[in-house]
């Protein structure tokens, strides 16, 4: 591992060991790691979940949770050692050194203060300027990091600003101090990929001009490879490797890093499976083929197998006992298209252009304002019950957040089971032996059923999910951002088996994404939604290729670039 | 500490909440006023209380007439309803004098023991509540804890009776029953004044308060708790405020957003169930009246507590929905 010990060298990290203690023993989350960052530079850190990327921020902090402690190794600022200061020299140190952007900027800032109350308040507790000055500082930083008419916007809450001027008014928040160094953990994760890239950029050119250091926390591999100048790579607790972004992801040494960046999904090439991680072992196998044996061929008949014709949904935004004084949003304006019999039918667009709204308008979750969905040339929209049971029995949904949609009182064999029991599928006395398999077949394990939700990862997770939809053994399948929650190599999985639900058992799928490179990777013909409105409906490789309108190329152009990355391992592409 | 900004007066939806809540709470009062009314008909018939053994025919008929008992139900819930507007609940069958005036005189009683049980129950609620969730796991805190389990579990009456034994008959420092001397401010008479009368207040204001004090520490400490593990919490920390800002202004403010709803309803069950209280500690207020007057079917007496309280309890849930806007800014916009 090369090693940058350069006189100006702002931040070193040297054998860094994190440990909690837990009723098991010591876990150590953090394994003798070791980085550096210099002025002006974006060292990015990469890996999943519970690698330990987090932990480094909040032990260089001096914000571990709980009885989490620095168990060896030292953070030094300026050669200086800053590890293991008691807590009012690290209250000095933070902001004041070293700053740090959470994730998520809705819950960053405190929702009873203006923005002007907690700039002013930070200021102040750093500079100490009177209140006339802080506030006039406050007004330069939100000019600063782009935010327009800052005098009346320091009197404002959180809540009236949209996520990425909220983020926006973090990264400010942070910039109070006059920080050396920022630790950026997540910042743009929780935001719209327009947005995300004006972010990277003021958090780029803030680097530069102030020739702070900053350790970009994501594990986004686009965004690495765009925003940084080095990069360190993690995997459970320990760094794999580290170097130049562009080497480090254009020639990987490290067999986790090969395959971690064989998994992400590219925008410019269609693989045919997506290669699994094949490093420490969690790689998982499943056999979607076997379902096929016991499953029923119902030949489609001719036409479309859905057909949303004028969609329509208006949601109350501003009540009134007047109707004309009522307010409405329209959250779908007018959509209509058709999904065939076996197609994969992917819907894009960013939040709040009315992708799962249309997804739970064609499940009948919700009531359309205006228009009609037909299942097989029948009208389901305001059906009688008979027509609509039947409709519900052919089509499943698998939702995003693999935490929420699994109930977390009930069993797994009851999760599963608890959709083909309601619609009177299945006779009781099979349910057991077809969840079992369903179980197996999806990789976790006919003994997963014995098990709650809470004793299973997030990828796991979504495979019950995926195991309770086949319960039924539908022909439409309706998946709503199905691995947006996912680690990418969790990702790669989840889209593999859905890859092989539409190959083996001839499933017809209606695809939901903002992602633009998994919507490449999965969708035979995509729409393109801008505030509610379908705007562009090609085949996928059409609309990647020759984009015909301003809004999807703009799309196509905010997408991270994915060219540093290395190709090995794409042999599957088509 | 708190800095309650205050929300614009003039803001049409604030204006259109209010008269919204206002009209609910119309509604509510004219319900209880229904139930209220309803027993002068349907518990028993007030003649016979009124009138003693060696009553005539020619008797009860005029006083039927008199009370106006005569006309048919509808009227005479309106009947009771004009009067009730303008402060006249009717005479008490006992007393022989107008309700109105016998709850006058009962409400300042009720009402200092009330704010002072209400004030004990939320400063030292607050505060506690506070202390036992920045110092969770420590000693101190936990020992608060175990006692507050006290507060929550053991019946007011004998808190009361454990409160005399101690303080009244074996210590012998404060008094067991009464307002102790009073002094009269205009028709308000207070205890607040003298000497005795402070003393008097202490044993009913612990008694009646320590269950909501109690509620309020454990609802502040879960609140808090819960609080402090949010995000601008920890980026407040990552800022580096201090951590006074970041407990007393940053987080507790968070925290009395839930707190004041149960703390709203709380104060209102303070004055409903000042009656056991009143009756341990034979306090003049509204309560031990209320008592009495069930013990002598007078109804009217009945009926007008009824009224207050319920006026009281609706007038409560207006200002913590008011109080909400003030602190929360989500809801102004």
């Amino acid at each position: 591992m090369e090693r940058f010990d350069m006189p100006d060298t702002l931040l070193t990290i040297d054998d860094l060991t994190v440990a909690f203690p837990t009723r098991r023993g010591l876990f150590e989350a953090v394994k003798h790691a070791a980085l550096t960052v210099e002025p002006g530079e974006i060292h990015g850190l990469v890996g999943e979940s519970g690698a330990g990327k987090s932990t480094i921020g909040a032990a260089i902090m001096g914000l571990l949770e709980g009885n989490g402690h620095i168990a060896g190794g030292t953070v030094s600022f300026r050669g200086e050692q800053i590890s293991g200061r008691d807590s009012a020299a690290m209250r000095r140190l933070r902001g004041k050194t070293i700053s740090m952007i959470f994730q998520d900027p809705l819950t960053s800032l405190n929702p009873l203060f203006t923005v002007g109350e907690q700039l002013t308040e930070t200021i102040q507790e750093h500079l100490g300027l009177s209140e006339r000055e802080a506030a006039q500082r406050a007004e330069e930083l939100l000019t600063r990091v782009g935010i327009p008419d800052p005098k009346t916007r320091l009197d404002q809450y959180p809540h009236q600003f949209s996520g990425g001027m909220r983020q926006r008014v973090v990264i400010a928040l942070a910039l109070c101090s006059e920080p050396d160094v920022i630790i950026a953990d997540e910042p743009t994760t929780a935001l719209d990929v327009a947005i995300q890239k004006q972010i990277l950029e003021l958090i780029r050119d803030l680097t530069t001009e102030r020739q702070v250091g900053v350790i970009l926390i994501t594990h986004d591999m686009g965004v690495i490879a765009e925003t940084t100048d080095r990069v360190t790579v993690m995997y459970m607790g320990e760094v794999v490797e580290s170097g130049p972004t562009a080497q480090v992801l254009g020639h990987p040494e490290h067999a986790y890093t090969k395959s971690l960046i064989a998994a992400v999904p590219r925008p410019e090439v269609k693989v045919r499976r997506f290669p699994q991680i094949s490093y420490g072992g969690r790689e998982t196998t499943f056999n979607i083929a076997d379902l096929a044996r016991n499953w029923p061929t119902i030949k489609p008949k001719d036409g479309p197998l859905i057909e949303a014709r004028n969609l329509t949904k208006r949601f109350l935004e501003k009540g009134s006992l007047i109707p004309s004084m009522r307010r409405y949003f329209t959250a779908v304006d007018d959509v209509s298209f058709d999904i065939q019999p076996g197609e994969v039918f992917g819907l894009v667009g960013e939040s709040g252009s009315g992708k799962s709204t249309i997804a739970r308008m064609i499940a009948g979750l919700y009531d359309l304002d205006e228009g009609e969905v037909l299942y097989e040339g029948t009208r389901v929209s305001g059906a009688d019950a008979q027509t609509v049971l039947d409709y519900r029995r052919d089509i499943q949904m698998i939702f995003q957040d693999p935490y929420s949609s699994l109930n977390p009182r009930h069993r797994v064999d009851h999760i599963v089971a608890e959709p083909a029991l309601h619609l009177g599928m299945i006779p009781k006395a099979e349910v057991g032996a077809r969840v079992a398999e369903l179980l197996d077949k999806v990789g976790l394990g006919a003994e997963a059923g014995m098990k709650y939700p809470h004793e299973f990862s997030g990828g796991q997770r979504q495979r019950i999910s995926i195991a309770r939809a086949l319960a039924t053994q539908p022909r439409f399948l309706i998946c709503d951002e199905p691995t947006s929650a996912l680690d990418v190599s969790i990702q790669a999985q989840i889209l593999n088996i859905l890859k092989d639900l539409q190959e083996h058992l001839g499933l017809t799928m209606l695809f939901i994404s903002h992602d633009l490179p998994v919507v490449r990777q999965m969708c035979d013909r995509v729409g393109v939604l801008k505030d509610g409105k379908l705007i562009e409906l090609a085949e996928t490789e059409t609309l990647f290729a020759d984009p015909q309108t301003e809004y999807t190329r703009e799309l196509l152009r905010l997408m991270p670039k994915t060219d540093l990355l290395s190709k090995d391992g794409l042999a599957d592409a088509v | 500490m708190l800095d309650l900004a205050s929300p614009a007066p003039h803001d049409p939806r604030m204006i259109s909440f209010i008269l919204r809540r206002v009209f609910q709470s119309i509604l509510v009062l004219l319900i209880v006023g229904l139930v209220a009314f309803s027993m002068f008909t349907f518990v028993g018939d007030p003649i016979d209380n009124m009138l003693g053994q060696e009553r005539t025919d020619a008797d009860i008929a005029r006083l039927r007439a008199q009370l106006g008992l005569d006309q048919p139900f509808p009227v005479q819930y309106f009947r009771f309803l004009e009067n009730a507007v303008q402060g006249n609940f009717g005479i008490s069958y006992r007393q022989g004098r107008p309700v109105a005036d016998i709850l006058l005189e009962r409400a300042p009683a009720t009402l200092e023991l009330a704010f002072v049980s209400g004030f004990l129950a939320i400063f030292f609620g607050i505060v506690l509540g506070v202390f036992t969730a920045l110092r969770r796991g420590t000693v101190a805190a936990n020992a608060v804890m175990t006692i507050s389990l006290i507060g929550v579990s053991l019946p007011t009456f004998l808190i009361g009776i454990l409160l005399i034994y101690v303080f009244s008959v074996e210590l012998d420092l404060l008094p067991s029953f009464g307002r102790g001397d009073t002094v009269n401010l205009g028709w308000w008479s207070t205890g607040f004044l003298t000497w005795s009368g402070l003393k008097a207040l202490i044993l009913p204001s612990i008694t009646l308060g320590l269950y909501q004090m109690t509620l309020i520490m454990r609802l502040v400490r879960t609140e808090m708790l819960e609080v402090l593990r949010q995000d601008y919490i920890r980026f407040a920390r990552a800022r580096g405020l201090r951590d006074r800002a970041i407990h007393f202004r940053h987080a507790l403010k968070n925290t009395l957003v839930p707190v004041i709803t149960v703390t709203g309803l709380q104060l209102g069950s303070i004055i409903a169930f000042a009656i056991i209280t009143e009756t341990v500690f034979q306090w003049p207020g509204v309560g031990l009246l209320f008592i009495n007057a069930i013990q002598f079917v007078d109804i009217p007496v009945m009926a007008a507590y009824l009224m207050l309280i319920s006026v009281m309890f609706v007038a409560i849930n207006l200002i913590v929905d008011l109080l909400y806007f003030a602190i929360d800014p989500r809801l102004r916009t």
